[in-house]
């Protein structure tokens, strides 16, 4: 499989290659705010240069993107794997895409998906996330991680019908102790968590819908939790098989943007709940609001929910020594954008709070162009939380502030 | 003989109606020219912010308009340079008078289209001095137009908003061509009493039998910075499919617009 994804990268890469390329050159720095035993005391120490480019060969079009990567951080960094995106190169994109006739499109190959209606908070998109890369101050573009996969929509009257096939479970590039601690002190670069990832196939579904300004959509979703969802007798972390239904809805409201979202997730492998090694079931709801405050300030809150099923079987089967999970878990966010200087200056603010888990989560930045070309980036990832074991609560030894400076040509 | 001069008064005054028009008909027809030319249209734009320090950023974008019924249009916007925005496109709807507009933005970095909420249309447009409204055009119902001068060349109006907390100026003086009823020239004057703000249409050509703005500038008096947009590979009645205008397309924008 790997020596056919090569191939089909060579394919791509030959055509493109007799055009100019676009893209940037980044350094990023980024530093702990307090120690944390185990980790370097940067979180990321970084130079990247991005290229890129779309080229038209008769029907088809042809995408490329990849990044070039020398992470002064990874250990690992001259192991290149192309499917994870390990080592010193990225590739973000490399896709054909073709449309057979008026209402069909085709996409195939490495692409970054998303879709739902959540600001950061994800229920219906199953597509691949890098966590690692959201909590360790890379620039947000990083937290989709690429799909290996077939894209097909079909658009019958008002109706746009999405089939993503993903041939090879793609998971999420999931915390693993390598760079970003969690369950303090457990996990580290020598000592990263050991995995069990499946290599069966992913289905993502959508049915969407305009009713004039209303935005509406069913999603299913086939295949895996995207992140360890479980633990097998031997420690290792794995993926047991995920069922997702879900809904959403988006429309103007009260002079701003009202969602809704809602998702069930049916964990397959353990419905009754009695398995500590396997994710409960568990339904997600979203309600987000989002509107402009005044002139170049936007505000946007949202409230979402998880509710385990089988709260009580979970209770019962749980070993006395690790802390429970509540059935309940809400939590709130806030994000504040404000442009500055005719939008030269972007302040950006988004905090995550859980009442229920009493943790949160702040994500702060600074961005400001000098010129088309030159970019400089100051920002800071804060975690804080009462309890060892919560969401954000295990990440406090992570908080971080980083810098970066970006130039595109 | 008396049926004859009452026939002839008659006339007269027909005659007079159709030369002499009324401010808002002159407003209406100004639009018209404006912003919406044929059935639809696509043009290329370079914009050349200049600021008050002598600094300059450049966007280049290519628009596509398509027009429906009732004042209806749908706009889509796709951004190639600078690096930053490079394949971005935007997309609105708009649903005429006194409706708000639909917009969205496809980020192309992490594949996403973003509804955009509702918001202030006098905010700048990508950056530049030229307003989310010079673009798409303001609702002539906002405002109450009256006569100041008729030369030999235009019509002189002054327009004064109907809610004036809801935008920056107390009034704007508008100039237009008597033969095209394009606008111009625009001078926007705040509740201080000065002119602060400037757009003007530098040159015309007549494109696809349409007389079009091929360049145009706005200056911020008070910030001394400006901006000129010049307008290039200009079509109308191109054709363009109303279903260009959707998610689909913002997802994978159309040839017509990247090519």
């Amino acid at each position: 499989m790997k020596l056919q994804w090569r191939t089909f990268f060579a394919l791509l890469i030959l055509p493109l290659s007799a055009q100019p390329l676009e893209g940037f050159v980044e350094g990023r720095l980024g530093g702990r705010l307090q120690s944390d035993p185990g980790q370097d005391s940067a979180t990321i120490r970084e130079l990247r240069l991005q290229v890129g480019k779309t080229h038209y060969a008769g029907p088809l079009e042809l995408e490329v993107k990849a990044d070039l990567l020398y992470d002064d951080l990874d250990g690992y960094r001259n192991q290149v794997d192309v499917r994870t995106g390990g080592g010193w190169v990225d590739v973000r994109t490399a896709s054909a895409a073709f449309r057979p006739t008026m209402w069909m499109d085709v996409k195939a190959g490495r692409q970054v998906l998303t879709w739902g209606t959540g600001d950061l908070l994800f229920l219906n998109d199953l597509f691949p996330k890098d966590w690692q890369s959201f909590f360790n101050g890379r620039d947000l573009e990083y937290l989709k991680a690429p799909s290996d996969a077939v894209w097909i929509s079909v658009f019958p009257g008002d109706w746009t019908l999405d089939v993503v096939w993903t041939p090879r479970f793609n998971s999420d590039r999931y915390l693993d102790g390598d760079g970003i601690s969690f369950f303090p002190g457990t996990y580290t670069p020598d000592n990263p968590l050991p995995v069990d990832e499946p290599d069966g196939m992913e289905w993502s579904l959508r049915a969407a819908r305009h009713v004039g300004s209303v935005e509406t959509a069913m999603y299913a979703y086939e295949g895996y939790w995207k992140s360890p969802g479980g633990m097998d007798a031997e420690g290792r972390g794995i993926f047991p098989e995920l069922r997702v239904w879900g809904a959403s809805v988006l429309f103007p409201a009260a002079g701003g943007l009202l969602n809704a979202e809602t998702a069930y997730y049916d964990s397959l492998e353990d419905r009754q709940g009695t398995n500590p090694g396997v994710n409960n079931s568990e339904a997600r709801f979203l309600l987000g609001y989002t509107r402009e405050l005044k002139t170049n300030l936007t505000m946007g809150v949202q409230g979402y929910a998880e509710w385990m099923r089988n709260y009580d079987a979970y209770t019962e089967t749980q070993p006395e020594m690790q802390p429970a999970r509540d059935e309940w878990r809400r939590l709130g966010t806030l994000r504040l954008t404000r442009h500055l200087m005719n939008q030269k200056m972007m302040l950006s603010g988004f905090v995550f709070y859980s009442p229920t888990d009493q943790d949160m989560y702040l994500r702060g930045s600074v961005e400001y162009a000098w010129s088309d070309q030159w970019m400089t980036t100051l920002g800071a990832n804060a975690f804080a939380g009462e309890k060892e074991h919560t969401f954000f609560g295990q990440f406090e030894d992570n908080s971080n502030l980083y810098v970066a400076i970006r130039r595109w040509f | 003989m008396k049926t004859l001069l009452l026939i002839q008064m008659l006339l007269s005054s027909l005659a007079f109606a159709q030369t002499e028009l009324s401010v808002d008909d002159i407003i209406l027809k100004a639009e018209q020219a404006a912003y919406y030319a044929g059935k639809d249209g696509i043009a290329d734009v370079k914009m050349v912010i200049h600021d008050a320090n002598g600094g300059t950023r450049e966007r280049d974008f290519r628009i596509l308009r398509w027009n429906g019924e009732d004042g209806q249009q749908k706009f889509y916007v796709y951004f190639r340079s600078p690096g930053d925005v490079r394949g971005m496109a935007y997309l609105v709807w708009k649903h005429g008078r006194g409706k708000e507009d639909d917009r969205w933005l496809w980020l192309p970095a992490i594949g996403k289209v973003n509804r955009i909420a509702p918001g202030d249309k006098r905010t700048s447009f990508v950056g530049s001095d030229f307003v989310y409204e010079d673009v798409s055009g303001r609702d002539p119902a906002a405002d109450t137009h009256e006569w100041v001068e008729t030369t030999d060349t235009h019509y002189h109006l002054r327009s004064v908003p109907k809610d004036p907390g809801s935008v920056e100026f107390a009034f704007y003086e508008v100039w237009i061509d008597k033969e095209t009823f394009l606008p111009v020239k625009a001078e926007y004057t705040h509740s201080r009493g000065e002119i602060y703000r400037r757009v003007t249409a530098d040159e015309v050509e007549t494109i696809d039998g349409y007389p079009t703005v091929i360049r145009s500038t706005v200056e911020d008096v008070s910030r001394s910075s400006k901006t000129i947009n010049t307008f290039s590979n200009i079509h109308y009645d191109a054709g363009l499919n109303e279903r260009l205008f959707s998610e689909r397309f913002l997802r994978r924008p159309p040839r017509e617009a990247v090519q």
